[in-house]
């Protein structure tokens, strides 16, 4: 670009912050004069009043009589569950997709192809409405449940899981397994020992193996599984997943698999041509290829775009409102709002979750991406 | 199974007959062992994959097709298991149109003619000076339509907005949206490639916000918010504040797809305009922009398709689009518990809609890979 060392410049500066800053000055004397009209002072102090409503699904305790505050918590522990399982679902789904549109077989890829575009061509609302009107709703009573395998039970009330049950060691081993995660970081930076100083091959990526064990550790800490079983008119243990969440869970990991399934496609096709023909004639079979050289590459490349997908998850688990799955958006843009009258204060509040979350995300992705990514020179 | 694609096989076997068939026949064999039948892995995969759509396709067919049910006037006439299709045939108006007055559907009708007319030469690949017609869509258009639509002039009665609806609402909202976030969007890319520390701070703060939080709540604080910041006493029509909302988000990630279209330009471009004594306002104007949007053409129109499928957001801020529409319809009493047919409705129109966009924009990616080598050619 043409530099223009002027003085010009440095004046247009100004002149557009001097815009800019008139133009926020008269939105925000407007805005004071309203609130003001209103009577009602401006801050964060009502968080600490008592809520008065309930939050049907909690996964942490919650009463009414609990605070603003708490229901928050509530709130944006519920909008981190759904988005982590989308995430995960969608995910292993869209790599499924993926390869299944790479492969050979013209039947598999092109019901890849048309999964995809179906998908991608619906709106996501229309998707998680559908799910949750017309199959969740649609779905037999407690009685009538429909059994999936894995003990999993199906009904209009949601989905129901077996739930673990934990022995009299399993505090012990979860802290085994927590001090194992813990290390994961410290892991990364281990150098094995090599010849001379300093030349040992990092760890690196392979210290992610720590957290599964961890989740291995933890397994051996369940005695049984409690699953949901028909007692009398109504089901009795196992975990359950309310209908919302199970509509919205849908929605979100479908939608998001269709398109992270063109990412894996595009990536896979992007490794060079090159690597894969070196890998078959050293003598790989073509399965071993795909895992040890062609995925492995693709993955790194896979990381900024698959980010932005796991933000658009966490972004659309606002879309939890149309059904009503009590996430942020949904208790605090609705009930909070109404019932305390506080439009600034709530949608700071709001926004600043999602914010707040999607920044951190993005932040951890970036260092994962730099830490991962193919150096060269090194 | 086997006995199916032998039969599939001779079909054609049987209608030519000849030389011609047996080398037709081989072809096909050899392509079936080549697509579905190469190894035992692969030959196990097509017929599980058979085997699923065999199981669930004929049922979906007999629900949508045979057992449906198109014509009649009350829930009565649906029997049997099928879908319903007379609720969306006696809605389907109410859908398209919304509750803008029956009498008055042609102004519609002719916005959107209107709107083809003028959308042809941009989208056209041989229109000469693609721009004027570009921007004579984004100008002239808009004001015709608006007149057309909202009316209060001449002849045409006033309208109120609380009576758009339907599809015809998600195409204006998508419209104003694009049109709207296109030139917002130019801007921001520039301000972010700026050397102007502010400029270039704002711009990247503006992107980043309304890129980091979700449409919905866009949406609602432009409900809810926006009187706040307007001067007592003046309102603001709920759909042009939507539109205001849609127009501000969306020019955040046009402006990222722009930005990545003007680094796509090389810099010599730039150095050779700026050689030949052009100003950078003239350089920017007439040979980096122009060669940056054409790059950028796929990107854009996948937002579009991503706007047009989120302009379904506005029913969860009391406005009525398509998607809206269908759920008002599915709570009438005559006609109870047909959600499936409603959401599949809706779900089918968005789909014809965006697949067919999908594919304008790949092909128009298409030749942009073939046209660079060709680009000379043709200038001279």
């Amino acid at each position: 670009m043409v530099r223009r060392p002027s003085r010009r410049a440095r004046i247009a500066q100004w002149l557009v912050l001097l815009g800019l800053a008139a133009v926020a000055w008269y939105l925000l004397a407007n805005a004071g004069e309203n609130i003001g009209r209103r009577h009602i002072p401006f801050g964060f102090g009502y968080l600490g009043n008592t809520a008065n409503f309930d939050i049907p699904f909690h996964l942490i305790s919650f009463t009414p009589s609990d605070t603003y505050a708490r229901a928050l918590l509530v709130c944006l522990l519920n909008t981190l569950l759904v988005s982590a399982m989308s995430i995960v679902t969608a995910t292993l789904l869209g790599l499924l997709v993926g390869i299944m549109r790479l492969s050979t077989n013209w039947l598999v890829r092109n019901l890849a192809l048309g999964f995809i575009e179906l998908v991608r061509n619906t709106p996501i609302l229309v998707q998680i409405i559908f799910w949750y009107v017309a199959v969740m709703q649609t779905l037999p009573g407690p009685r009538q449940s429909i059994f999936l395998p894995g003990r999993i039970l199906l009904n209009i009330r949601g989905i129901y899981l077996p739930a673990p049950v934990f022995g009299a060691d399993a505090p012990t081993l979860g802290w085994i397994a927590l001090a194992l995660a813990a290390a994961t970081p410290l892991v990364w930076r281990l150098r094995l020992p090599g010849s001379r100083r300093g030349a040992g091959r990092r760890l690196g990526a392979t210290a992610l193996l720590l957290p599964l064990i961890a989740l291995g550790v933890l397994a051996f800490g369940i005695d049984d599984f409690d699953a949901p079983a028909l007692r009398g008119f109504n089901l009795a243990g196992g975990v359950q997943l309310p209908p919302e969440l199970a509509a919205l869970w849908a929605g979100l990991s479908i939608y998001a698999a269709a398109f992270i399934a063109e990412i894996v496609r595009s990536t896979i096709q992007a490794v060079q041509h090159g690597q894969r023909e070196a890998a078959l004639s050293l003598g790989l079979k073509p399965g071993l290829v795909l895992f040890l050289v062609v995925l492995p590459q693709a993955l790194r490349m896979m990381l900024p775009p698959m980010t932005s997908q796991y933000l658009n998850i966490i972004k659309s688990s606002s879309l939890g409102a149309a059904v009503g799955y009590p996430e942020i958006f949904q208790i605090f843009a609705g009930t909070v709002l109404n019932q305390s009258g506080r439009e600034t204060e709530t949608f700071l509040i709001v926004m600043g979750t999602f914010l707040g979350i999607n920044l951190t995300v993005s932040a951890v992705m970036n260092w994962f991406n730099r830490r991962v990514s193919l150096q060269v020179m090194r | 199974m086997t006995e199916a694609v032998a039969s599939a096989m001779r079909a054609p076997n049987n209608l030519s007959g000849g030389v011609d068939s047996a080398g037709r026949m081989s072809r096909a064999r050899a392509w079936l062992q080549r697509n579905l039948f190469g190894s035992v892995g692969n030959t196990v995969l097509t017929l599980v994959v058979v085997a699923g759509l065999v199981l669930l396709l004929p049922p979906l067919f007999r629900w949508s097709v045979t057992d449906a049910t198109l014509w009649g006037v009350s829930k009565s006439a649906c029997v049997g298991d099928g879908a319903c299709w007379a609720f969306i045939r006696m809605r389907l108006p109410i859908f398209i149109f919304g509750l803008f007055p029956p009498d008055q559907r042609w102004r519609v009708v002719a916005a959107f003619v209107l709107l083809v007319g003028f959308a042809i030469p941009v989208l056209r690949e041989r229109t000469r000076h693609r721009w004027i017609y570009l921007v004579a869509l984004i100008t002239v258009f808009p004001v015709l339509a608006g007149l057309l639509l909202v009316g209060g002039v001449a002849d045409l009665p006033f309208v109120d907005t609380n009576l758009w609806g339907g599809l015809m609402l998600d195409v204006t909202i998508s419209f104003v949206a694009v049109a709207g976030s296109l030139p917002l969007g130019i801007l921001l890319a520039y301000g972010r490639r700026s050397q102007l520390v502010v400029v270039r701070t704002l711009s990247v703060c503006f992107i980043e916000l309304w890129r980091g939080v979700p449409l919905l709540t866009v949406l609602f604080m432009a409900a809810v918010m926006l009187p706040l910041f307007l001067p007592h006493g003046i309102t603001v029509d709920r759909l042009i504040r939507a539109m205001v909302a849609l127009v501000l988000f969306n020019a955040a990630y046009m402006a990222e797809i722009i930005r990545g279209g003007l680094q796509g330009v090389e810099e010599e471009q730039e150095e050779a305009a700026a050689s030949l004594g052009l100003s950078w306002l003239k350089t920017q104007g007439f040979v980096v922009l122009p060669q940056a949007m054409r790059i950028v053409v796929p990107g854009i129109i996948n937002t579009v398709v991503d706007l047009f499928k989120d302009t379904t957001l506005v029913t969860i801020v009391g406005l009525s689009d398509l998607l809206g529409m269908v759920e008002q319809a599915l709570k009438d009493p005559a006609w109870l518990g047909l959600a499936k047919e409603g959401y599949a409705f809706s779900a089918l129109v968005f789909f014809v809609c965006c697949f067919a966009m999908s594919a304008y924009g790949r092909s128009v990616e298409r030749r942009l890979h073939r046209g660079h080598a060709t680009v000379g050619v043709r200038q001279r």
